[in-house]
């Protein structure tokens, strides 16, 4: 069944394009690490030193991990994790 | 002749051109002018700032501009108020309010952060300035905006007070009323901005417009004789203004205006939307966003943007903070009020409120020189004392009515 991971737009050229890819079930932030193998550079826009950056959002099944157990959530099978930058929108025009 | 030398990311250090853009592009973290300070070092002096208008541009080298001021030209300076009254009242020694009820031209601190945004903008070369506003921001964009020619639009919750919405309509801009709650018009906006070539001030300009607040800081220490305060109690709505004035002292010192700056920095919040006193009071990094209910409508930001910067800045200078209910805040705006004849907003009700708990509870001390910063004019707030006012004493036009009316008072 794996873990459903939706890619943010900025982050989405890392990912050749793709705006969901799939994750293996575990700790989030090995979860990360697993997706950075095949999609390199992914990890550390998204964490630092083995913790989420400040300004990036993940929710596991719309919940915000910072409320739950942050780089520790554990993730399971079915579930949704869904990356969001905290600051809506990037380049101004 | 401008001092900043670029922008970087106040997270991962990036260094970008000036741009307007707020956004790292690598981590998503905010972004924040650099200057060089060496050269402003040289640049300036006490003697050379006391000679200059009284208005915010006295400390130029301090803000983000590359040319001339093109806006806010009569703005800031704002009077520094000695609060005996008030401060026999809480029990401070010498207290002062920073007034910015009678900023210009919108009365509320507002028209700094404007008055630069608006400057920078003219320098980007845009023609349509933009905002999200909880209120005093729309009325300072309309305001300033049309004075300096540009196109506005102004985006506010439809929920807004009355006199918030009149005060803007009345400069004629695009006035947008979101139906949803601040945080929700300002996602919208982000998105807005993305999308056309607008100068969004709290936006894609945020990084030069959010500059504009340090010069409370630096007319507070000007005027106190060239001395930072013991204590400043800061209202925080996003937390910005708390973190630029934290920022504002540092840098007079690290200029060499300022021997010293050992500040310390209060926030005050309101219970109905405290996220940022709550993160201080359980000495944690992580806001925890809320829905804001409360009467203080200026201070409705549940998912402050610089809600872990002002955290830190509370944190690194040793302050503290705290939140009132609306009936203290209504308070708060009376004992200004009938003590120091300042009719300030809720926000300034909502800091005297926090100020008068502060020294209760011990965090600030009764010898020590104390700032309160009110932020915005009574007027604009007038549906919050609906209900909650005294009436006036009705008498028929005969003497004996009157003496009749003052046996009872």
């Amino acid at each position: 069944m794996a873990v459903k991971v939706r890619i943010p737009t900025p982050l989405q050229r890392l990912t050749g394009g793709k705006e969901e890819v799939e994750g293996k079930p575990g700790k989030l932030i090995d979860l990360i690490m697993e997706l950075d193998k095949e999609y390199p550079g992914l990890a550390e826009r998204v964490s630092e030193n083995g913790k989420i950056r400040r300004f990036v959002n993940i929710y596991v099944n719309e919940e915000d991990v910072r409320f739950l157990n942050a780089e520790e959530t554990e993730v399971k099978d079915g579930d949704e994790v869904s990356i969001v930058p905290a600051i809506a929108g990037g380049r101004g025009i | 002749m401008g001092f900043v030398t670029g922008l970087k990311c106040r997270e991962c250090g990036r260094q970008y051109d000036i741009e307007p853009i707020y956004v790292c592009e690598f981590c998503f973290g905010p972004l924040e002018a650099v200057y060089d300070y060496r050269k402003i070092k040289k640049a300036i002096s006490r003697k050379k700032i006391e000679k200059r208008d009284e208005n915010l541009w006295r400390y130029r080298e301090l803000l983000p501009i590359d040319k001339e001021p093109q806006a806010g030209l009569y703005s800031g300076f704002t009077p520094l108020v000695k609060a005996d009254n008030l401060g026999r009242e809480l029990g401070l020694k010498e207290l002062y309010i920073k007034d910015d009820t009678v900023a210009h031209p919108t009365f509320s601190f507002k028209d700094r952060v404007v008055a630069v945004a608006l400057t920078k903008a003219k320098e980007f070369g845009f023609d349509t300035v933009a905002c999200a506003s909880t209120g005093n921001l729309a009325h300072s964009v309309s305001a300033q905006g049309a004075k300096a020619g540009f196109k506005r639009f102004i985006f506010i919750p439809a929920t807004l007070e009355e006199s918030k919405i009149t005060s803007s309509l009345i400069f004629e801009p695009h006035l947008v009323a979101v139906d949803g709650n601040y945080d929700e018009v300002n996602r919208l906006c982000s998105e807005i901005a993305n999308r056309y070539r607008w100068a969004f001030v709290n936006i894609n300009i945020r990084p030069f417009y959010a500059e504009g607040s340090k010069t409370i800081g630096f007319e507070v220490a000007e005027q106190l004789g060239w001395k930072a305060p013991d204590n400043i109690v800061v209202p925080c709505a996003s937390g910005s203004l708390l973190t630029k004035i934290w920022k504002a002292f540092k840098e007079l010192k690290e200029v060499g205006l300022l021997k010293t700056a050992d500040t310390r920095v209060f926030a005050a919040q309101a219970l109905g939307c405290n996220p940022i006193v709550t993160a201080i009071k359980n000495d944690t990094d992580v806001i925890r966003p809320i829905k804001p209910e409360t009467i203080a409508k200026s201070l409705a930001i549940g998912n402050p943007a610089d809600g872990y910067y002002a955290y830190a800045a509370v944190k690194e200078s040793g302050g503290y903070g705290e939140d009132v209910t609306d009936d203290e805040i209504v308070e708060g705006m009376k004992l200004l009020a009938r003590t120091e004849g300042i009719f300030a907003e809720t926000a300034g009700g909502v800091t005297v409120a926090v100020t008068k708990k502060l020294v209760q509870q011990g965090y600030i001390n009764r010898n020590e020189v104390t700032v309160i910063c009110v932020t915005g004019n009574g007027l604009k707030t007038r549906e919050a004392l609906e209900g909650r006012m005294a009436s006036p004493i009705y008498i028929k036009p005969h003497i004996d009515a009157f003496e009749e009316a003052l046996k009872r008072i």
